[in-house]
């Protein structure tokens, strides 16, 4: 038996508002699949598991705010009986179900004690069946309710009927309160960096990049694509930041109690700004393996869902590593602050047409200034400074990126 | 010769003294009555109901009956046919077996052999169920065995108030009446109005109104079932308590109302869970109420085994306030 907890979504996170539940008892999920939605202060989060399991009871109603860490819903191994389902499922050899699936009082035999699931469930075909008392559905069936999208508060977690009453009574509540609560984010963020610049030694090193080639390989590179799949500077830069990061690993992993611990995947938070204000820098994952259209694809998904506030949990826990890019119309630098647990945040400042030396020449060139802040309980300036002269030479030959 | 004392219209009471009352008030207000059974005259009755009547009434009302309850309770029924209103008393529901015979063959069957021409007025009471160390045959409840007979009405009065009031209906009864009066009840302690408000024979009574959850539950089991209400109550569980008061006719209407409202039903009955009154009372809930249901109904019933003597077993055997409590979280899934 597993379990499936509030997940921390963020240094600064303590509790989080379960606003949606995505899968029922007895559903089999897979690793990676969305299984709940939680209302943080960075709006409303979609929670995916990292297991193959089945969800066995749902431990937390709906609306209720808990501590992270706090178990949502049991799970069981596949194959494993429990709660839902026939026993006759287990494997031989497999425990029996524990009683804790069905938190019940001391056994008595004059207790009748009804099945905490239909005992005479068929056993196949019916898994999804949803399991609801005959005033529920009486109640569905006459105010039109979907059973499959009440969660149940009754015996074995069965759906009764206040449940479909309030089902009933209350407007699905997940497209119209999606998006973040830019106060609450607002103070996210206070507490994240006032921690980070609390607890972490920070040091600063920038290096102003000839961009040239870049702007000019990509040029190239979108003259015979459409509107929609041309590639942008910001590409380029995630791609060079990853590949760089591969050889320096003092800067891609996390710093908790027991000191650093760096990561072989590469997981770049990209900073995506909130209109209204507020930022969010969710994961790409292992971006130092994706090809730059993949990347072009993640990208633009990323920042659509960002403006939809559709986030997964995996893409706010997982960054390894921070860029901040300020596009074209920003300012010159950026000096970033770490995410703990994080140790390093990379910050692109605007490009622009600048008078640049060239051998013995001054010549218009396309300038951009990078700068990289980093955790000196981890490196130094001279491992950055290494850091930052190798994305300057990988930005220098586009066409390998 | 019977202790009340006035108290602002009402009379402190027992459930014992206010069988004791219904009667005496029964053989002075109809000639037609008389009492029959083994030791209610000079003995008193095996349980003190009858102290007293002998000598009030002398031994032509109050009559003592050789050990014999196929024929006493024979002789009632034919007293009943021949235009009298007897009240047979047998010692106890344990005894009553050997008179099945004359109450399930003849008291029960005679209006309808007759065509109609025979009623059978008798009222017959007898003392039910377990709870005071008599051991596996003195202790039975077996009220459901009489509820399953037609041409019966069983009544099973949980109150001092019923034990007062439903004598005196049972006996304007035209058909046979068995009164159940749990052995446990006799000294329960209460308040009587002065002047009784006239009872229903049938019908069930709502003892206690909730809305979480219904308990279901008639005689013995009463006092229990309502101290589990309480206990209840403390955990902000609104438990209604209903008492069937009639075993037969059941009043389905009743559970089945406060069941479409609470959605979940306990049924709490000492007798044993096989057969038993609460398998009837399920039964009628699954026919009049499923659409109603939140929870499978549970049932509190006696363990099934013949009850045992030594204390902690026999109240290891019987419904309790605490097994009633676990058997409402179960059904409200707490």
């Amino acid at each position: 038996m597993g379990e499936f907890v509030m997940p921390s979504l963020g240094a600064d996170m303590e509790a989080g508002i379960l606003v949606e539940w995505l899968k029922r008892p007895g559903e089999t999920v897979t690793r990676g699949d969305i299984v709940a939605v939680v209302e943080t202060d960075k709006g409303a989060i979609e929670v995916e598991i990292f297991e193959d399991a089945i969800i066995d009871r749902l431990l937390v109603d709906v609306g209720t705010k808990v501590p992270v860490g706090t178990p949502l819903a049991s799970l069981r191994t596949i194959g494993q009986a429990g709660a839902v389902g026939p026993v006759a499922a287990a494997p031989p050899g497999a425990a029996a179900p524990k009683e804790q699936a069905t938190p019940l009082p001391p056994p008595s035999a004059t207790i009748v004690r009804p099945a905490a699931r239909p005992a005479g469930m068929p056993a196949a075909g019916d898994a999804t069946r949803p399991y609801a008392s005959p005033a529920a559905r009486r109640i569905a069936l006459e105010r039109g309710v979907d059973l499959s999208g009440v969660i149940g508060s009754g015996p074995g977690g069965a759906v009764i009927s206040i449940d479909v009453e309030k089902a009933a009574g209350a407007t699905k509540p997940r497209a119209a309160e999606r998006g973040p609560d830019l106060a609450a984010m607002r103070r996210a963020i206070g507490a994240a960096m006032a921690r980070s610049k609390r607890e972490i030694p920070h040091y600063y090193l920038s290096r102003v990049i000839d961009l040239t080639k870049a702007t000019a390989w990509l040029e190239s590179a979108n003259a015979p694509r459409a509107p929609a799949e041309r590639l942008l500077l910001q590409v380029l830069t995630l791609r060079a930041v990853a590949l760089a990061l591969r050889s320096r690993s003092g800067f891609n992993g996390f710093h908790t109690a027991t000191g650093f611990r760096p990561s072989e995947r590469i997981h770049i938070g990209t900073a995506v700004a909130i209109r209204g204000g507020g930022l969010v820098a969710p994961a790409i994952h292992d971006v130092d393996r994706l090809t730059l259209d993949e990347l072009m694809g993640r990208l633009r998904d990323l920042v659509a869902r960002v403006r939809a506030g559709t986030l997964r949990s995996s893409e706010l826990t997982d960054p390894t590593v921070t860029v901040s890019s300020l596009g074209e119309r920003g300012a010159d630098a950026l000096f970033g602050i770490i995410y703990p647990p994080q140790v390093a945040i990379f910050g692109f400042g605007a490009p622009a047409l600048r008078p640049w030396v060239v051998g013995s020449a001054i010549e218009p060139r396309t300038i951009m200034t990078a700068s990289l802040a980093a955790d000196h309980r981890v490196t130094d300036g001279h491992a950055g400074s290494l850091l930052l002269a190798d994305l300057d030479r990988l930005l220098q030959q586009p066409a390998q990126l | 010769m019977i202790a009340e004392t006035r108290d602002g219209g009402f009379t402190e009471t027992t459930y014992r003294e206010a069988v004791r009352t219904a009667i005496r008030e029964a053989l002075l207000s109809d000639d037609r009555v008389f009492l029959m059974g083994e030791d209610v005259g000079r003995y008193g009755g095996c349980y003190a109901v009858t102290k007293g009547l002998l000598a009030e009434f002398g031994p032509e009302r109050i009559r003592d009956t050789p050990l014999s309850e196929g024929a006493f309770v024979g002789a009632g029924i034919g007293a009943a046919l021949g235009g009298m209103r007897p009240i047979v008393e047998v010692m106890t529901v344990n005894f009553s077996l050997l008179a099945l015979d004359q109450i399930v063959n003849n008291a029960a069957t005679i209006r309808h052999m007759s065509g109609g021409q025979f009623a059978v007025p008798v009222v017959i009471r007898m003392a039910t169920g377990a709870g005071r160390q008599l051991a596996a045959q003195h202790s039975h409840t077996l009220e459901g065995w009489y509820a399953h007979v037609p041409g019966l009405k069983v009544v099973a009065p949980a109150t001092i108030e019923d034990a007062r009031g439903m004598l005196s209906a049972a006996l304007a009864d035209p058909n046979p009446v068995i009164i159940f009066e749990h052995v446990l009840l006799y000294a329960v302690a209460g308040k009587l109005p002065a002047v009784p408000a006239p009872i229903s024979l049938t019908g069930a009574a709502v003892r206690r109104e909730g809305h979480d959850i219904t308990l279901i539950t008639y005689g013995g089991s009463l006092p229990k079932t309502l101290a589990a209400a309480d206990s209840l109550a403390s955990e902000g569980i609104s438990a209604e308590v209903i008492d069937l008061r009639c075993l037969r006719p059941l009043d389905t209407a009743t559970i089945v109302r406060s069941v479409s409202r609470t959605r979940r039903a306990v049924i709490i009955d000492e007798g044993w869970r096989s057969g038993s009154l609460s398998a009837e009372v399920a039964a009628r809930l699954m026919e009049d109420a499923f659409w109603e249901l939140d929870a499978p109904i549970g049932r509190v019933c006696s363990e099934e085994v013949p009850i045992p003597y030594p204390r902690h077993l026999e109240e290891a055997a019987l419904p309790q306030a605490a097994k009633i409590v676990s058997a409402a979280h179960v059904a409200l899934g707490r």
